[in-house]
């Protein structure tokens, strides 16, 4: 049953933004990311609107799922708000008891809410319309470069790949070991957290002692299948840029350049 | 020389301390000598600790002698250089299904074997598709392998392994963790791709019913193969296969009982028909 | 009456569009000191069913009495429950831990509460059980072999003194010897100490030989609870369920078609072979 969780937040649709290179979605979200910074003006904050709100549409990701994602980091959100509000020094609009709000606060605050949102929408939008898988890929393929420098790309990237493949299993196994020792009496729920840390090593324990194992015989059976390292290889799913990629690449381009325009204005 | 062949195997595992010094050495094989023939269906009969698997562990270069010698296609295993010839050509599938599937999805995990030996894009693609056709998985291929049985994910470990064109399958004791119907569809399958595919198996195993079709059978004890022969031959020694802790079917075991208690029965009686009519010309 | 079960239900993911019905409306009776067998296809219910017999999941609808008393009751003590009805998960030695085999054995009593003194008369006396003498109580478990770990595992949930045991595949994996050596213990522990057992198996050979009562599960139901032999008299019906019955039920079905006059009621060798040798008395002797 747990085994059916899917990893991420993966939405499947066919979307325009669902089929680019998941390179082209990678160098996008941190474009992205790196414009929200340029400045704190009106301006900036306009265009950024207009190019996410028109990725979303092209996207075709249901609105309410956007919204679930912001959910997690509504704490985060209010501190960074309140602090802003509340601690700006400047031209002060309001004032009740020794609370004061300012010009500058409201307008700090407005930015820092705005790029905060932005930012998880950004990047949870590369997670909706991209696997795991493809986001590996795309890491593989982009950071590749980095191998004549002596980076192990290939090996981080097959490990990541391999990580994604083992974690439904390893929590369905976790699931498992708990009730066995549940069997036997074992409590996980009650104590205090010295009690709690302890009571996790019936757990823990064999949960480790299954991964090596897991390991071992994966890796045995990665050598019987002759495999070496990345020397060598070929790939099933080559990635291409194809002419969609290329336009976005255009369009990024272009969306960053205006974006450090504004600051000339 | 047959596709496998070894001569005077002997295998020692040797258990160390903390200073490297050899505390205890097991022999696991001792003085084995095999011939495969090619294109036979061959068993591998012991149980738990006889030798079986670290026996099938020599056929790909997995491990390596400590004594003797084992050729793989007529190459050496100890031959360093032949190395990925050898595990190209002989192929393996193991016990527990979720640790030797890689892929996150089905046909991806078949792919895997092609790509790590330099197969070009369009030919893997070709492959995989056969394969998965040969082993009666297409239907799954989008599938992430959390989804399937037990006896499906060993049937894309097979995919995986046929992608890579061996001349033999090697299963060290694929059905041990699967349910009755998981491990028929898995014996199903072998035995299909021995008669059309022409590929040498070579099946490690303790569960006597899976052998009975099989061209020959070697029986493990103690790291020595202490019975060869085919299935009627070997099944007909019930009462030694229970001293080596095997079993025989239901039928051959009923056959031994009653011609133990005087019954002029044949002798290694593999299936009910053959039962069934000697029972009925005795009455 | 050892476990009584109305009417219960199970869904995984109650309130999602994901919702599956594991069991559906299952009544049952289990009497003390029974041997029974637990049989059904993969996916039929039959592990979600024994996780609920020791409150590890608990029915979405319909209730489980222990001796009587509600289980759902909420002054019910869960703990004590898990005490009394023992379950051995399928490849139990996953679950070993300690660094010796003592200690391991002792995790189930330490949990009780009970006095040192007691831990380690139970742990001594489940080893004993499972025949695993002192000789290995200092020894990592996992430098026991396969069949051994599995008995140590079995004795840890034998070490809390259950009234009934539950084991899930208990020959999973084991080699016929090893197999032959788990069920006998199992047998010997259903005679020696009067305990209820429910044994969940795929090998109907084994099953036929050991329990004397099987219920079979199909899709989350219930569909036949009887004696071995009334059950697989119904072979045709096991066979669409995915199951099959004994090889000696066919082998039996076999000689009857040929005109053999052998009593359909056979199941195992044994009693086969006497059967046999009734029709056929001395003929056929050379």
């Amino acid at each position: 049953m747990i085994r059916d969780i899917t990893i991420g937040q993966y939405y499947p649709v066919n979307s325009i933004i669902h089929r680019l290179d998941p390179r082209v979605k990678l160098v996008g979200t941190l474009v992205f990311i790196i414009s929200l910074f340029v400045s704190v003006r009106i301006l900036p904050y306009l265009i950024a609107t207009i190019f996410l709100v028109a990725v979303l549409r092209i996207s075709k990701i249901p609105l309410k799922y956007i919204v679930k994602g912001l959910k997690s980091i509504i704490f985060l959100l209010m501190i960074s708000v309140l602090f802003n509000l509340f601690l700006t020094e400047g031209e002060v609009i309001v004032r009740f008891f020794f609370l004061k709000i300012t010009k500058e606060g409201l307008r700090l605050a407005s930015f820092m809410a705005i790029r905060l949102i932005y930012l998880i929408v950004g990047s949870s939008l590369m997670t909706f319309t991209t696997t795991p898988n493809e986001l590996t890929d795309g890491l593989e393929k982009g950071l590749s470069p980095l191998k004549a420098i002596k980076v192990p790309i290939h090996e981080i990237s097959m490990m990541m790949s391999i990580a994604l493949r083992f974690i439904p299993i390893l929590i369905e196994e976790t699931d498992k070991i708990m009730k066995a020792q549940m069997a036997r009496g074992a409590d996980f729920e009650s104590g205090n957290f010295l009690k709690k840390a302890k009571s996790l090593i019936p757990l823990l324990v064999p949960l480790f002692i299954s991964a090596f194992r897991r390991a071992t015989d994966l890796a045995m059976a990665m050598e019987a299948r002759c495999y070496h390292g990345g020397a060598g290889r070929t790939k099933m799913k080559p990635l291409v840029y194809k002419k969609n990629d290329m336009i976005a690449y255009g369009i990024l381009f272009f969306y960053f350049l205006t974006m450090f325009l504004t600051k000339l204005i | 020389m047959g596709i496998i062949k070894t001569t005077k195997l002997v295998f020692d595992y040797i258990r160390q301390d903390e200073e490297s010094n050899e505390v205890e050495i097991k022999r696991a094989v001792d003085q084995v000598d095999l011939d495969i023939e090619e294109g036979s269906f061959i068993a591998i009969l012991g149980h738990n600790g006889s030798g079986k698997s670290t026996l099938a562990k020599h056929m790909n270069a997995i491990l390596l002698p400590t004594e003797g010698g084992v050729w793989v296609c007529g190459e050496d295993t100890k031959d360093e250089t032949k190395l990925w010839d050898i595990r190209q050509n002989a192929g393996m599938v193991f016990q527990n299904p979720d640790n030797q599937i890689i892929g996150n999805i089905v046909e991806e995990d078949v792919g895997f074997g092609p790509e790590n030996i330099g197969v070009e894009t369009s030919e893997i693609w070709r492959r995989v598709s056969s394969s998965l056709e040969a082993v009666g998985m297409t239907a799954y291929r989008m599938h992430s392998p959390n989804k399937l049985s037990g006896g499906q994910k060993q049937r894309v470990a097979i995919a995986g392994i046929m992608a890579m064109k061996p001349r033999c399958i090697i299963m060290d004791e694929p059905t041990a963790m699967l349910d009755p119907n998981g491990r028929k569809e898995v014996i199903k399958t072998i035995h299909e791709l021995n008669k059309t595919e022409n590929i040498t198996i070579i099946l490690i195993t303790h569960y006597m019913e899976e052998v009975i079709d099989a061209d020959k059978i070697f029986v493990m004890d103690n790291g020595k193969v202490v019975m060869e022969g085919t299935p009627k031959e070997i099944f007909s020694r019930t009462h030694e296969l229970k001293e080596l802790r095997l079993d025989v079917p239901q039928v051959t075991e009923l056959a031994y009982e009653l011609k133990q208690a005087g019954f002029d029965l044949s002798d290694g009686i593999l299936t009910i028909g053959e039962l069934v009519e000697e029972l009925c010309q005795l009455r | 009456m050892s476990i009584t079960i109305r009417d219960l239900s199970f869904t995984y993911s109650k309130d999602s569009v994901f919702a599956i019905t594991a069991l559906n409306h299952i009544n049952l009776e289990i009497p003390d000191g029974q041997f029974i067998g637990l049989i059904g296809h993969t996916g039929s219910g039959k592990s979600t069913l024994i996780q609920h017999l020791n409150g590890l999941l608990r029915g979405t609808s319909g209730e489980i009495l222990f001796h009587n008393k509600n289980i759902y009751d909420k002054d019910f003590n869960m703990k004590n429950l898990r005490s009394k009805v023992g379950l051995v998960f399928q490849y139990p030695e996953h679950q070993l831990f300690e660094a010796d085999v003592f200690t391991d054995v002792c995790f189930g009593p330490k949990n009780l509460g009970l006095s040192a003194e007691q831990i380690k008369q139970r742990a001594k006396a489940a080893l004993d059980l499972v025949g695993i003498d002192e000789s290995y109580y200092q020894q990592s478990p996992f430098s026991l072999s396969g069949g051994q770990k599995r008995r140590v595992a079995i004795a840890g949930v034998l070490a809390m003194e259950p009234e009934v045991l539950v084991l899930d595949e208990p020959t999973a994996g084991l080699d016929p010897r090893g197999r032959d050596e788990i069920l006998a213990e199992i047998s010997r522990l259903h005679q020696k100490k009067h305990m209820t057992i429910i044994l969940v198996s795929h090998s109907m050979e084994d099953i036929a030989k050991y329990v004397e009562r099987i219920i079979v599960m199909n899709k989350g139901e219930k569909v036949y609870d009887d004696t071995p032999k009334e059950v697989f008299k119904n072979y045709q019906e096991l066979e669409k369920m995915g199951l099959a019955a004994p090889q000696m039920s066919y082998i039996v079905r076999a000689l009857r078609e040929k005109g053999f006059p052998i009593d359909s009621n056979v199941t195992t060798v044994s009693e086969a072979k006497t059967e046999i040798i009734k029709v056929l008395g001395n003929g056929g002797k050379p």
